[in-house]
């Protein structure tokens, strides 16, 4: 039997005037990449944010491992091993690399009321936010300040920030937003490798990204998920094809 | 207690809160529409009483002063925010507050230098000096009756214009979402400036009246500006409406507590202590009154639409 | 490490204030030593709350509150000293612990409401909070109202040092410079100081990684509130005086404009920019030029207004921009 590490049941949200997710029921098994794909409005970032807390739903039940997130705020929900990445790249910009990693670590190691041990010097901090770097590849961009980095690096950034968090699932909104054809490759390669080792909720419009990444893709349009399945199920849905693939391209 | 005093002291009341509403409604706006604080807001307030006493003593007359003022206050405004202000909009909170505290700088010493330290007095006409006796026996300055009238008249015409215009359903459109009055193919600078010189105007309208009676003089800004700020920090950024409500709030708790506060207190305190502790409470209690507000609703009373952000 | 040109400023202006009252001394001018007395002690102030504007991005318009609740403290002791004949208020550590105290408590309950707030609210809510203040001391008569008090003795520091002395009240407020400086050092490279800085660049990235920045401010705003009550008390055993208006809201702008002026980035920039400001003062001031049977110097205000509006529009980064780089990052 397959256990859910995220549960969503019928989610309700009216944002800016619109119903932007209705009556959504969605879930996440362990250890999968699961794949959320729609046009543009179709409340995919609204479902995200209600994921992480940054906006509250209406009404409907959001599980992850087992507990009820109703009344955990948005770092609570971060301790409790539920990261995300941003849309729109929301790094340290006046951070090296290296500091923006390392703050996400200090987030997870204790409280941060220490007024005079020198953050820099702390290994404790330094070492895993090290490791992180190495794994996604910006290692020798450590000292570099994140303003300095390349949009394709910053965007890698944003996934060695969540990944610092010990996650037990990364939310990933289009992580490949604005990336080049050479830069999007590598870290569909980084993703592969994620795969393995963590849950993931990957929200991408690029869609060879997504059918070569995805154990399940849902589609979503106006808030609902019109199917779920496999992506060849998906490919070969009708429903889908009249609502979505066929206007894509 | 002495009701005629307190149905007068309400009647002063509605006075403050009209004159602090003449000054919230552009400031709000500014705040609102550009996102730019303001603290020379109340510079425009005391060069309208400046202006007002020169062109009363030019023209012997309140009433020819008081329309004269009104262009040139609009005329200087335009001025400052085309030289000065403009550059600001963009920029973080922190610069705008350093450059209008230096354009307060500005503003009091050249009117030391043009006017000298003294204060000045505007001379009223004769009708406007005497009292009106609008409950039997409780005569009321004409003056401050006629205060009254002219904030309602220009709150009704702001309310007007806001409402059911299209240069309000711009400044509506830019107060609740910035980008969208870009979208729309306004020229946002002309709109900036022309909402910045009608807010000054309004300022040097609240000046001008309030000369006559309090005294003309340096740093009379500084104090209403103050009070202003929390005027439309209470009421919701860029919001009209609840600049108008937290104004008349603020202008009767103002008045009415410092004048009832000490009997208050009498009541519940040992009179040493009562008397010694009035003047201290009465002029925090508005502050105290923002705090609550600020405390329980972060965004003032009325936020605008979309100033969540 | 080398020392780097940035680094070879500072401590060339260290050991210039270290020796300034022998200097004055020798000039046989004891008016700077009061002068640079009084800009150490509003550089201490600037220095804490560079810590919320510079580095946490919290710009407070109320900071000159907690400076006046330190000064008045003194002020208060002595008068009951005086006045009441009670000793023990007069005791510089009583005193010293009460000012530390009362400015903590009220920066906590000050902090914690206006921290709810942001952008332009939190500078309206932490200016009005000030001049709440700042209307309760003009409001108490028995200590003065509006005209404040004259301290009659300072501080008593049980012989361990004489404020009474000029050059002693130097060297201790001198001595608390260098010991705010190196706390500020300490604070910004802390895991502490880490959260501050990043709550600034990001709040809502701070809190998808987990941080609650809430308390963390909230922290920040005490410290910096007990190092400028720290400051007040320094203050008002240096003018023999408090007043209202210290507390005024233009003082709380002073003190921002020290800040921008030495530049918000780096450690001494506060330091700079307190210096910059009262000597500009100062010279604005003297200028000996006359116009027209004006004499400009008089009116100095009207060049430094335009001044400051130049330097914001000109030279954002404050003086800290004109000196050598430190290192690339900060």
């Amino acid at each position: 039997m397959t256990v859910n590490i995220l549960t969503v049941e019928k989610l309700v949200k009216h944002y800016d005037g619109l119903l932007a997710t209705d009556e959504l029921s969605i879930d996440v098994r362990d250890g999968e990449l699961h794949a959320i794909i729609g046009p543009n409005g179709a409340g995919k970032t609204t479902l995200i944010k209600q994921l992480t807390g940054e906006i509250s739903p209406d009404s409907g039940r959001i599980t992850f491992a087992g507990r009820n997130l109703r009344r955990l705020t948005e770092p609570q929900r971060s301790h409790i091993g539920l990261a995300r990445s941003f849309q729109i790249t929301s790094l340290f910009k006046n951070f090296t690399v290296l500091d923006n990693v390392r703050l996400a670590v200090q987030a997870h190691s204790g409280h941060s009321f220490h007024f005079w041990r020198k953050v820099k010097d702390d290994d404790r901090l330094t070492e895993p936010a090290l490791d992180i770097l190495r794994e996604m590849g910006l290692d020798d961009r450590a000292e570099t300040l994140v303003a300095n980095l390349s949009h394709g690096e910053q965007r890698q950034l944003e996934i060695a920030v969540a990944l610092a968090t010990k996650p037990k699932m990364l939310l990933l909104d289009e992580p490949m937003a604005g990336m080049s054809g050479e830069d999007s490759e590598r870290l569909v390669a980084h993703l592969a490798k994620l795969k393995s080792r963590f849950s993931i909720l990957l929200v991408e419009h690029d869609m060879d990204a997504v059918f070569s990444l995805a154990d399940r893709i849902s589609v979503l349009v106006y808030g609902q998920a019109i199917a779920t399945g496999t992506p060849e199920e998906i490919r070969s849905n009708e429903k889908v094809r009249q609502a979505y693939l066929g206007e894509e391209e | 207690m002495n009701w005629l005093l307190l149905l007068e002291q309400i009647l002063n009341g509605f006075q403050l809160g009209l004159l602090l509403f003449l000054l919230a409604a552009g400031l709000t706006l500014v705040f609102g529409i550009m996102d730019m604080v303001n603290l020379a807001h109340g510079s425009f307030y005391m060069m309208g009483a400046y202006f007002c006493a020169t062109f009363t003593g030019w023209t012997g007359s309140f009433l020819l002063g008081a329309v004269l003022t009104l262009p040139a206050v609009f005329l200087l405004g335009i001025i400052v925010e085309v030289i000065a202000l403009r550059t600001l909009y963009s920029r973080d909170h922190l610069d705008q507050v350093m450059a209008t505290f230096g354009l307060i700088l500005f503003f009091n010493e050249a009117t030391r230098l043009i006017w000298g330290p003294i204060g000045l007095v505007i001379p009223l006409p004769d009708f406007l000096n005497d009292t009106v006796e609008i409950i039997p026996g409780a005569p009321y300055p004409a003056f401050r009756l006629a205060i009254i009238l002219v904030g309602f008249l220009v709150a009704g015409l702001l309310y007007f214009i806001v409402a059911r215009t299209k240069l309000g359903m711009l400044i509506r459109a830019g107060a609740s979402n910035r980008e969208m009055i870009g979208a729309l193919g306004v020229n946002i600078r002309l709109l900036f400036t022309l909402v910045f010189g009608l807010g000054a105007a309004l300022a040097g309208l609240a000046g001008l009246m309030a000369g006559p009676i309090l005294s003309v003089e340096i740093g009379m800004g500084e104090s209403i500006l103050i009070l202003t700020l929390v005027v439309i920090v209470i009421g919701g950024i860029g919001s009209i409406k609840g600049a108008f409500i937290a104004a008349i709030l603020i202008g009767l708790i103002d008045t009415v507590g410092r004048s009832f506060l000490p009997e208050i207190l009498d009541l519940v305190l040992p009179a040493q202590t009562a008397a010694t502790a009035a003047p201290a409470i009465s002029s925090m209690m508005i502050y105290l009154l923002m705090a609550l507000v600020l405390a329980i609703r972060p965004q003032g009373l009325f936020p605008p639409k979309g100033v969540g952000r | 490490m080398t020392a780097s040109p940035r680094y070879v400023i500072n401590a060339a202006l260290l050991i210039f204030l270290a020796v300034l009252p022998f200097l004055t001394d020798w000039a046989g001018d004891s008016f700077y030593t009061g002068l640079v007395s009084r800009i150490l002690i509003l550089a201490i102030a600037a220095l804490s709350l560079n810590l919320l504007i510079g580095y946490g991005g919290m710009v407070s318009f109320g900071h000159a509150a907690y400076i006046g609740v330190g000064a008045y403290v003194v002020g208060i002791g002595a008068f009951h000293a005086f006045e009441d004949g009670i000793d023990w208020m007069l005791n510089g550590y009583a005193q010293l612990a009460a000012a530390l105290f009362g400015s903590a408590v009220i920066a906590l309950i000050i902090g914690a409401i206006s921290l709810r707030t942001r952008g332009v609210y939190f500078i309206m809510i932490t200016m009005a909070f000030s001049q709440m203040l700042y209307f309760s001391a003009v409001g108490v008569e028995t200590y003065g109202a509006d005209d404040g008090l004259t301290i009659y003795s300072r501080s008593d520091m049980l012989g361990l040092i004489d404020l009474n002395n000029e050059k002693s009240l130097y060297y201790l407020i001198f001595l608390s410079l260098l010991v705010v400086l190196y706390l500020m050092h300490r604070l910004v490279g802390s895991p502490f100081g880490n959260v501050i800085r990043g709550t600034r660049s990001n709040e809502a990235r701070m809190r998808a990684i987990g941080f609650s920045p809430y308390k963390y401010r909230l922290t920040a705003f005490v410290i910096a509130g007990v190092i400028a009550g720290y400051a007040g008390f320094l203050m008002a055993n240096l003018n023999d005086f408090v007043s209202p208006d210290l507390m005024h809201w233009t003082r709380s702008g002073d003190l921002i404009i020290m800040i921008v002026l030495g530049g918000m980035s780096s450690l001494f920039g506060p330091l700079y920019g307190a210096l910059a400001f009262l000597i500009l003062e100062e010279l604005l001031s003297s200028i000996p030029l006359t116009v027209g049977g004006l004499r400009i110097g008089e009116y100095w205000q009207l060049i430094f207004g335009p001044l400051l509006i130049l330097i914001v529009l000109y030279a954002r980064n404050g003086i800290d921009s004109f000196l050598p780089a430190a290192r690339k990052e900060e």
